[in-house]
């Protein structure tokens, strides 16, 4: 895995002394609130509804087992022990107090790791495919290139006061687990005609109060130009993007005013401007950062394993935890370990200081020390041997993380919502734990199979409500939160935007609409079919009608 | 017409505080101040922010409360949230103590 060079740990280290003295001057009195509040958010600290909050950088959700580790000690020492892993494979601390955060920034910054440019109007933290470099289908492993793209993002000094924040998302495979076609720019890897592996350029795309799927500016850049190609996105967003509005400065709104074409155009004249410059990637710099991720040392194994097989055999939940968790592995005799955080009625996305050092733990002895936050708020341990499963699953699910619910009605993404978040509008995480207990029976989610639910408690959408086969968005209404159901959202290569169902539904009715929407799909879907498989076949009309009646 | 009181995050630990008769800031909601009325609300929002208390909290402003019994209670929930503390969580915020 990437290991810092002595560039990056005299960044963080100035960075995180700097955000010292900003606080002890703020403490002081000798710079105000509204001074300071650009430089705490520079540096990933929010103040929410109870308590400031600070969100943790885990580069493209990769982290090493020593840094998980120490993700679950700052739980322990300067939070309430436990941690919140969010939408963009990053983690959030509730209740940090701000004359402590300097001290645990030093701490994260002991292993690799900070809070930059978690916040504020500049590229955010790129997002992949959690399973890169282990997943089967995989053309490459795709984080070479979002470590590239951290190290030209990170503190560019044209792209720090963007119009608005701005989110890349990369996947290496055709089978698209990093959302790519919902980011401000998408990058599908895939290969021309050459046989040459290059990128799909989406752009565009987005949530929020204004959800577009992104729209393809190139179909094919070469690895060696992708990073000028960046920038001139980048130059031709910051010089046209609009600053007038905050709710239309997004690249997406750029992109749709203007057409594609448009942008196509306007990038394309300032690419070729730049693109023999210093940002051409040399095929020996590539491989330099291939290097760097290397696959583990992995054992020639046969792909079966006959202990494995017995496991199996003989523990029903085991079996269960392997049929929805395990995925497979480009090499054989090894899997994919996914990690639920969503046990039955838990908060989605949460953990314990103890979680943590567990799975930091059984990644050491299992996984090669390498552990990834996935987008949907759940851990995955990469590099199992199919002979260990059952070991990891046990030790796994003796500290409630071996639920076996990944992809299934009950695997919900949740945004913090009213219980945390200032900008909330009605509660998500209560509703996420009412529709798991209702689905809690393990043989009926299997009978559902893969339905994702997305919550999101306002319209800026951090629970991907747009994209959830079924997206429900908590708003106020008088004073009473109300929730309402969007259906037919994708966010994988087929992706598209839900649409809304109809009039929203009181908190005590909206997981019985919920259910009666599954139950509708259960009556009319065709053998194999998917829920939004039937969604797309049958359209709106037969579930409007389970939701609504002759309302 | 309606009740009001001032709250506010505290600087150094992001609490949730409440404007009190001698002017500090509490924990608890029962401890605020109350206006009745418009002047006497923007007069206590005035008040709390005054530029010296810029370096002991953040970000003060109304809201609408109830006098319920004994206690006071915001009108709108997601002020009874900051007065409890995160209802997924009973073991933390005030609430807990």
């Amino acid at each position: 895995m990437y290991r810092y060079d002595d560039f990056d740990r005299q960044l963080v280290h100035e960075r995180t002394e700097q955000f010292r003295e900003q606080v002890k001057r703020r403490l002081a009195g000798d710079i105000t609130e509204e001074q300071f509040r650009p430089l705490r958010l520079m540096n990933g600290v929010y103040l929410q509804l109870h308590a400031y909050m600070l969100r943790v950088a885990v580069p493209y959700g990769t982290l090493r087992a020593d840094q998980l580790r120490q993700l679950g000690m700052i739980a322990r020492v300067y939070d309430k022990g436990y941690g919140h892993f969010t939408t963009r494979q990053n983690i959030q601390y509730n209740w940090p107090k701000l004359d402590e955060i300097p001290d645990a920034l030093l701490d994260l910054a002991k292993v690799e790791m900070h809070a930059i440019q978690t916040s504020g109007n500049c590229i955010r933290n790129t997002t992949t495919d959690q399973y890169a470099g282990a997943a089967a289908d995989e053309i490459e492993d795709p984080r070479p290139y979002c470590e590239l793209i951290r190290q030209w993002s990170t503190f560019h000094p044209e792209f720090t006061y963007l119009p608005r924040k701005f989110k890349i998302a990369v996947t290496g495979s055709p089978n698209d687990r990093a959302a790519v076609k919902v980011h401000d720019i998408g990058l599908r890897m895939h290969q021309n005609d050459a046989g040459e592996t290059g990128f799909e350029v989406i752009v565009g795309g987005g949530l929020g109060r204004t959800p577009f799927v992104g729209k393809t500016i190139r179909d094919f850049i070469g690895k060696n130009d992708l990073f000028s190609y960046l920038e001139a996105i980048l130059r031709v967003y910051n010089r046209f993007g609009r600053r007038d509005n905050k709710y239309k400065a997004r690249i997406k709104i750029l992109v749709h005013e203007e057409g594609i074409d448009k942008i196509r155009e306007l990038v394309e004249e300032e690419w070729s401007q730049i693109k023999d410059g210093s940002l051409r990637v040399d095929d020996a710099e590539i491989a330099h950062y291939i290097e760097q991720f290397a696959p583990p040392a992995f054992e020639t194994l046969a792909d079966d394993d006959a202990d494995f097989e017995r496991h199996k055999s003989e523990n029903r939940r085991f079996a269960n935890w392997v049929r929805s968790n395990v995925i497979e592995h480009k090499q054989p005799g090894y899997a994919i370990a996914n990690v639920s955080l969503k046990p039955i009625g838990g908060i989605p996305g949460d953990a314990t200081d103890t979680q943590m050092e567990l799975v930091a733990d059984l990644s050491e002895k299992y996984s090669f020390g390498d552990v990834r936050v996935t987008h949907e708020q759940n851990l995955v341990l990469p590099h199992v041997k199919k002979a260990d499963l059952f070991a990891l699953w046990t030790a796994l699910d003796a500290d409630n993380l071996g639920t076996a619910n990944l992809g299934y009605v009950t695997d919900i993404i949740s945004c913090p919502g009213l219980d945390y978040c200032a900008l909330a509008t009605a509660r998500s995480i209560p509703l996420s734990q009412r529709i798991s207990e209702r689905f809690s029976d393990l043989d009926r989610q299997h009978d559902i199979g893969e339905l994702k639910i997305k919550i999101s408690g306002c319209i800026n959408a951090c629970g991907h409500h747009h994209v959830g086969h079924i997206g429900i968005l908590g708003l106020d209404k008088r004073g009473k939160e109300f929730y309402q159901i969007t259906l037919g959202g994708d966010a994988s290569q087929d992706a598209s935007i839900g649409k809304i169902a109809g009039a929203g539904f009181s908190e005590a009715e909206v997981v019985d609409a919920i259910e009666s929407l599954v139950t509708k799909y259960i009556d009319i879907r065709d053998g194999g079919e998917r829920f939004i498989d039937t969604y797309r076949r049958v359209g709106m009309d037969p579930f409007k009608e389970v939701l609504y009646g002759d309302r | 017409m309606s009740l009001q009181v001032v709250t506010a995050n505290r600087l150094d630990d992001g609490l949730v505080v409440f404007l009190t008769s001698d002017g500090s800031w509490s924990e608890n909601i029962n401890d605020a101040r109350t206006a009745e009325g418009k002047e006497a609300a923007d007069a206590l929002l005035a008040e709390a922010s005054a530029p010296e208390l810029d370096i002991v909290i953040v970000g003060p402003y109304l809201i609408d409360v109830e006098q319920q019994g004994s206690d006071l209670m915001p009108t709108k929930y997601r002020e009874v949230l900051r007065t409890k503390g995160p209802s997924v969580r009973e073991d933390l915020g005030y609430q807990a103590v």
